[in-house]
């Protein structure tokens, strides 16, 4: 540092005279994004437990015997068409129109449930045929990967409410368009996480 | 209670009912009937001094990121005290039983005290304290006002009480755990852990653990997007710095815990099989996972009070932080090689010589950047002009015994000596002697060095050094014996002995703790001092120390906006920088200020958490269903709340700086 004893011709600035306070939500988007890496790092741990105690049957059932490759793509589908109805619901919401954000937040909630209700249908199925999650190490990161996933999309369903009532009552204000753009971002994650689960849990499975 | 009874469960109280009461165990009787009358009295004098509304006003629902950090720091120090008085218990246990003596301590009462002393320790005492100096330290070091999200920071404190609160609960309802601070696997599955001790550490540490994960995010942003104009990351103070690395380093590892701590929930309470010896779990997979969130852990406390160490070191010798670049570099190298670690912490598990290798390299490449940091500290002050305040002696000390404790971690690391080390004395006398002498420490040196900002008033020197002498001194008495008893082949957490010729080390180690607890007496003298002398001891100028960064260009206490304008940085000693080029204070032409709202929702979201908790230990269903469910309600309502901020008016900015100025020209006369 340059101890300048005298002092400098021209006096330096040392405090901002006119400010203007940060915009609300100016750090929310930064915020998000690291929430969702925690997230991420969340699934990392059970990716990775699937993969150290996934070949663990105990002698009980493997994918081959338990998946359905079929319902698992029908599945996929649902919530990569969900994802894609969110986009939507964001081109909408950037030109301002209301009922066409609120109408396909709808589709992509009404795409959450059947992805939700498919994940279910086939965890009863399993279980059914003696398949639980207490069953075999396997099947015990099975279950918890997956539904960790499921239990995401579904509060991921209750926020898409909950802003579709939010929306309803104020309109596209700016704290709602953030808002929909955290849920946004959520949606698109879980969308990458299930990418994860179906390639490495279901199609890899399979190869095992 | 007696040994964990396995009980029926019903409807209504789950597996609650009197039994678990320990109404039979004289020490914890006599423990309940002092909480009670001191928390009888606290609570007695709240009410009658007709406190609770103010306290709820001003203090609990508060966003102001300087409350939080200080009641961060009373909870840090409340649980401090709880995990000394295992400690001692600890101590005395150990020096007693020779000789054919049990002891006082049965042994599942003793189980419960180590493990709830290392739980304790980290979790709420260590932790808070840490991120009570940041919270409070941060943004007025880059010149912000608040954090990013103060609502959440508020919740996030609050949430580290939850926990907390469970933690203490345990000691007079039902049990704690009798597994250890990590709580290993097999040991802590259904099978050997049946009763509720294993459930209150799972529940307090994921409550807990939401806080802290959320409190690391919010600093983070603070740190990136609110810094004050001109500061580049390569002008933050050093303090930002590894505040900045800590909270990486908390956002990247507590998810961790938090999934490995779920897995072993869903093996207590659904069956499964991740951690089990039967059906394909793996023990040894809990291991893993869990000091890969452990060892991160001990540099998210350890980071933190090597910034405090730096922004003393500087302050009190008079110069410029030696070595900027280096120290922001060396802070960073440690951060990413603390991921690079963990399977140090069991070279035992037979993992083979490649991989004990690679861990134990990584290991000891961590120390070359350590040392640079220490090298850094001794050149500051090389020709500084040092004053030997009290957080400068913290320093000192500190210097000298981590480098003890680094030593000892460099054995630990070559994997043949640990073959003989691990899981001795050695080991526990090692990390106390870099907790001690690093956390404990830093966090004195810090604690002595922002107290005027915090208060307005310095802490009395005298009990301050009392404090320290005791704690040095201690501190050597208490642990350098654990390095020869560990030399010898004493294993940790036993709880009787046979060899006479260990007797003399116990006693040593007893009496170093009972100067450690004259040194906490000291401390706590010495902040009751302070205040009766408050006057005397007062800080009109708002820079005691005469020290560099930016939290000093403002009055002490702060007001609550921090700073009537935005300070503009030119220099990583930013106030500094101002004094040596001639900054006037403005004395005109001030603002509204635009502030966060206070906001209840904290408490009662973290309260109902406690509840939940509690539910889910003793299996009462329905409350768990209940309050989960108003969980989810309480956060949905408090989203539909669109008004949360308010504007300080100029005339209230006006006043309270004419009010300083008031202050500072009779400081000047």
């Amino acid at each position: 540092m340059s101890t300048t004893v005298t002092a400098p011709s021209e006096a330096p600035v040392f405090y901002v005279v006119d400010e203007h306070p940060h915009p609300e939500g100016h750090s929310t988007a930064l915020g998000f994004w690291i929430y969702l890496m925690s997230d991420c790092l969340i699934f990392a741990i059970l990716f990775a437990t699937f993969g150290v105690l996934g070949g663990n049957y105990a002698a009980g059932p493997g994918p081959r015997d338990l998946f359905d490759l079929n319902l698992v793509a029908l599945n996929t589908t649902m919530l990569l068409l969900s994802s894609i109805t969110y986009g939507f619901a964001m081109l909408a919401m950037d030109k301002d129109r209301v009922k066409a954000t609120q109408f396909w937040l709808v589709i992509t909630g009404l795409f959450g449930l059947a992805f939700l209700s498919i994940e279910l249908y086939e965890f009863h199925h399993m279980i059914a045929e003696g398949a639980t999650p207490q069953r075999s190490a396997f099947l015990s990161a099975f279950f918890t990967l997956v539904g960790t996933h499921g239990l995401h999309v579904t509060f991921g369903i209750i926020w898409l409410v909950t802003l579709m009532v939010q929306v309803h009552q104020r309109g596209l204000v700016v704290a709602n368009k953030r808002r929909l753009m955290c849920l946004s971002m959520f949606w698109h994650f879980l969308d990458v996480v299930w990418i994860g689960v179906f390639t490495f849990v279901y199609l890899l499975g399979m190869l095992r | 209670m007696t040994e964990s009874p396995i009980v029926e469960s019903t409807f209504l109280l789950g597996r609650f009912n009197l039994q678990a009461i320990p109404y039979h165990e004289p020490i914890l009787v006599f423990t309940f009937i002092g909480v009670a009358i001191g928390g009888a009295a606290v609570l007695g004098a709240l009410t009658y001094f007709r406190l609770w509304g103010y306290l709820w006003r001003e203090w609990f629902t508060s966003v102001d990121h300087k409350k939080i950090g200080i009641m961060y720091m009373v909870l840090g120090l409340i649980m401090f005290l709880r995990g000394f008085a295992d400690a001692i218990m600890m101590r005395l246990q150990q020096a007693l039983a020779f000789g054919g003596s049990e002891g006082y301590l049965p042994a599942h009462h003793y189980d419960q005290v180590f493990s709830a002393h290392g739980v304790i320790m980290i979790f709420f005492a260590a932790m808070p304290f840490v991120t009570g100096l940041m919270n409070f330290v941060v943004p007025l070091q880059i010149g912000a006002r608040d954090v990013s999200f103060p609502f959440l920071n508020n919740f996030s404190f609050w949430m580290t009480v939850s926990g907390a609160t469970l933690v203490m609960t345990s000691l007079f309802v039902g049990e704690f755990a009798q597994t250890g601070w990590l709580a290993y696997p097999p040991l802590s599955g259904i099978a050997y852990s049946p009763y509720v001790g294993v459930d209150y550490y799972i529940w307090a540490l994921q409550i807990a653990g939401v806080g802290t994960t959320l409190s690391g995010i919010n600093l983070i942003c603070t740190i990136v997007k609110m810094r004050a104009p001109g500061m580049d990351m390569m002008k933050m103070p050093v303090f930002t710095w590894t505040s900045l690395c800590t909270n990486v380093l908390i956002v990247a590892s507590f998810p961790i815990l938090t999934a490995t701590l779920a897995l072993l929930t869903a093996d207590r309470y659904l069956g499964t099989n991740f951690f089990t010896n039967d059906l394909g779990g793996n023990p040894m997979m809990y291991v893993n996972l869990i000091w890969i969130w452990g060892h991160p852990e001990v540099y998210i406390l350890i980071l933190p009070a090597f910034g405090i160490f730096s922004e003393v070191t500087s302050t009190f010798s008079g110069k410029k932080l030696f070595g900027y670049t280096s120290m922001v570099y060396a802070t960073v190298v440690i951060t990413i090689l603390s991921y690079l670690v963990w399977l140090h912490h069991f070279f035992t598990m037979g993992s083979g010589a490649s991989v004990n290798s690679f861990f134990g390299i990584t290991t000891m490449i961590i120390s070359i950047p350590t040392g640079a940091k220490m090298f850094n500290w001794l050149f500051t002050m090389y020709r500084g002009r040092i004053r030997f305040e009290l957080p400068m002696m913290y320093t000192v000390a500190f210097m000298l015994i981590f480098v003890i404790g680094g030593m000892t971690g460099v054995m630990l690391a070559v994997p043949p000596a640990d073959f003989v080390l691990h899981n001795s004395l050695f080991l526990i006398a090692h990390f106390h002697n870099v907790i001690i002498g690093g956390v404990v420490f830093g966090v004195f040196a810090g604690i002595a060095f922002w107290w005027p900002k915090a208060f307005g008033f310095r802490l009395d020197p005298f009990w301050g050094k009392m404090s320290f002498w005791f704690w040095v001194v201690g501190f050597f008495f208490a642990f350098m014996p654990l390095y020869v008893l560990g030399l010898m082949g004493v294993t940790r957490r036993l709880r009787v002995f046979d060899d006479p010729s260990l007797h003399i080390w116990f006693i040593i180690a007893a009496f170093g703790a009972a100067l450690i607890a004259c040194g906490i007496a000291s401390f706590i003298i010495q902040i009751g001092v302070s205040i009766l002398k408050r006057d005397k001891l007062r800080d009109t100028t708002g820079d005691p120390w005469n020290a560099r960064t930016l939290e000093w260009a403002t009055s002490s206490p702060p007001p609550a906006y921090n700073f009537a304008f935005t300070p503009v940085v030119h220099d990583s000693d930013a106030w500094w920088d101002m004094k040596q080029r001639g900054y006037v204070r403005p004395l005109s032409g001030f603002k509204p200020i635009h502030m966060p709202k206070s906001s209840g929702t904290g408490p009662i979201l973290a309260a109902i958490s406690f509840v939940l908790g509690f539910a889910l230990i003793w299996y009462i269903w329905w409350l768990a269903a209940v309050s989960f469910v108003a969980l989810l309600a309480v956060a949905i309502h408090h989203t539909f709340n669109y008004n949360r901020d308010f504007d300080i008016p100029a005339e209230e900015v006006v006043r309270t700086e004419e009010a300083r100025t008031r202050v500072l020209a009779q400081a000047n006369a």
